[in-house]
C-alpha cells in the first residue's frame, strides 16, 4: 500500500482516538520518550499494559463471582487498573475504573458488576485501536515512511 | 612536581570528572509499567537509573536491612549500591513509600539521601505526611517529563563535594528566604546543607577534599 496512503489512515485514525479520549496527552507524551535510544518504548509499555489489564480484568471477573464478595480485593485490582490505564493514557478505561472504585467503596455488587462489563468494554476498544495504529505504523515504517507527528 | 603548571590539581580534576558523571536514581514501585515509564523518564533526562518493586528490595540495595538504623561499617553486602535520590510509589504492598521514607531518613547513613514520593491520589493529608516525614517533593501520577527537572534540585542538595554546588545553593537558599518560597521545604536549610559525613562506609569512592586544598580559580 503507498505511503501516503497509510499516512492518511494514521492520521484520521489518531485524530478519532484522540476526539473519543479513546487515548489521551500521556499517550502522546509515552510517544515523545520514544526515541533512537529506545526505539521500542511504545511497543514494549502497551504490551505490558495489555498482559497487566487482561490479568487485573480475569481477577476481577473471579472475584466478583463469589457468593461473598470481598471488596477490598476487587478495589484493590480497580485501583491497579486505573493506575495502567492512566499511566499509558487510556482515558476511557480509567474513567470507569474511577466510577468502579465508587462501587466498590458502597459494597455495590450490581454496580461492580455493570462497572466491570463497562470495563471490558473499554479496554477492548482501547487494545483494538491501539493495535491498529501500532499496526500502520509499522507498515509506514517498512514501506520506507515517516510517521506522521500530531500536534 | 610542577604542580602550578597544571590547569587544575589532580583533586580538582578528579572532582570535576565526577560531577560530570551522572546522577545515581533509585526508583522504587511496585507497577512494573510504572517502573519502565519512570526509567525511560529518567535516562531521557539523563539520570543513571536503578529500579526495584519494593521498599525491602530498596533498602537491601541501599545496604540497610529492616531491622538496622545504620549500614554496617564493613559492608557485607555486595549489593550496595551509591544513590543520589531515591523516587518512590506510595501505595505499595507491605512496605509503603512513606515508610521507605522513615526507614532512610531514620538510618544515619542514608539520611541526607534526597527522596520524592509519587503517588495517583492527589490527598492533601497524605501529601502534608510525606514531606513532614522529610520527602523532597511530591509527585502526582503518571508523572511528567517537566518533573524530572524539579529532581535536580533536590539532587544538587544533596551533593556536598563541589563548592561551587555550595555557593549556587547558598545563593538559592539567600533568595528563597527573601522570597519566601518553597512550601516543600519543611527542614531548616542549615541540615540540608552537611560538611562531609565522616561516616562514609570506604564503598563511597567520590573523592572527598577539603576546602582548603582546593584552587580558587
Amino acid at each position: 500500500m503507498e505511503v501516503a496512503c497509510l499516512q492518511r489512515r494514521f492520521i484520521d485514525l489518531t485524530a478519532t482516538i484522540f476526539q473519543q479520549e479513546i487515548l489521551d496527552s500521556q499517550f502522546t507524551q509515552l510517544q515523545q520518550l520514544q526515541d533512537e535510544s529506545s526505539p521500542n518504548f511504545i511497543h514494549e509499555v502497551v504490551s505490558l499494559f495489555f498482559q497487566e489489564a487482561e490479568k487485573l480484568l480475569n481477577e476481577l471477573s473471579k472475584a466478583l463471582d463469589q457468593q461473598i464478595v470481598d471488596f477490598k480485593k476487587v478495589d484493590a485490582h480497580v485501583h491497579r487498573l486505573k493506575g495502567s490505564s492512566a499511566s499509558i493514557g487510556a482515558r476511557r478505561v480509567k474513567d470507569v475504573c474511577i466510577a468502579f472504585r465508587s462501587c466498590c467503596e458502597e459494597n455495590n455488587k450490581d454496580g461492580c458488576i455493570q462497572h466491570l462489563q463497562q470495563v471490558n468494554q473499554e479496554y477492548y476498544l482501547v487494545k483494538s485501536n491501539l493495535e491498529d495504529l501500532l499496526k500502520l505504523e509499522k507498515q509506514i515504517l517498512a514501506s520506507g515512511g515517516s510517521i506522521p507527528t500530531m500536534k | 612536581m610542577g604542580r602550578r603548571n597544571q590547569q587544575l590539581p589532580p583533586q580538582q580534576e578528579a572532582m570535576t570528572v565526577e560531577a560530570e558523571a551522572r546522577f545515581h536514581v533509585l526508583a522504587v514501585d511496585d507497577s512494573l509499567i510504572d517502573r519502565k515509564l519512570i526509567e525511560r523518564l529518567l535516562k531521557t533526562s539523563s539520570y543513571q537509573v536503578t529500579t526495584v518493586e519494593s521498599g525491602t528490595k530498596a533498602l537491601e540495595l541501599l545496604g540497610l536491612r529492616e531491622d538496622q538504623d545504620t549500614t554496617p561499617s564493613v559492608s557485607l553486602d555486595q549489593h550496595e549500591i551509591e544513590v543520589n535520590l531515591v523516587i518512590t510509589d506510595y501505595c505499595m504492598p507491605g512496605m509503603t513509600g512513606y515508610d521507605l521514607l522513615k526507614k532512610i531518613k531514620g538510618s544515619s547513613s542514608l539520611k541526607d539521601i534526597p527522596v520524592v514520593i509519587m503517588s495517583s491520589e492527589n490527598v492533601p493529608s497524605r501529601i502534608s505526611r510525606c514531606l513532614e516525614g522529610g520527602a523532597e517533593e511530591f509527585f502526582l501520577k503518571p508523572v511528567q517529563l517537566s518533573d524530572m527537572k524539579r529532581l535536580r534540585l533536590h539532587l544538587l542538595k544533596g551533593k556536598t563535594n563541589c563548592k561551587e554546588e555550595q555557593q549556587q545553593q547558598q545563593q538559592q537558599e539567600e533568595n528563597n528566604n527573601i522570597s519566601n518560597g518553597c512550601s516543600s521545604n519543611k527542614n531548616s536549610n542549615s541540615n540540608k546543607r552537611k560538611a562531609i559525613d565522616e561516616e562514609l562506609s570506604p564503598k563511597r569512592t567520590r573523592p572527598r577534599f577539603s576546602n582548603d586544598s582546593l584552587t580558587v580559580v
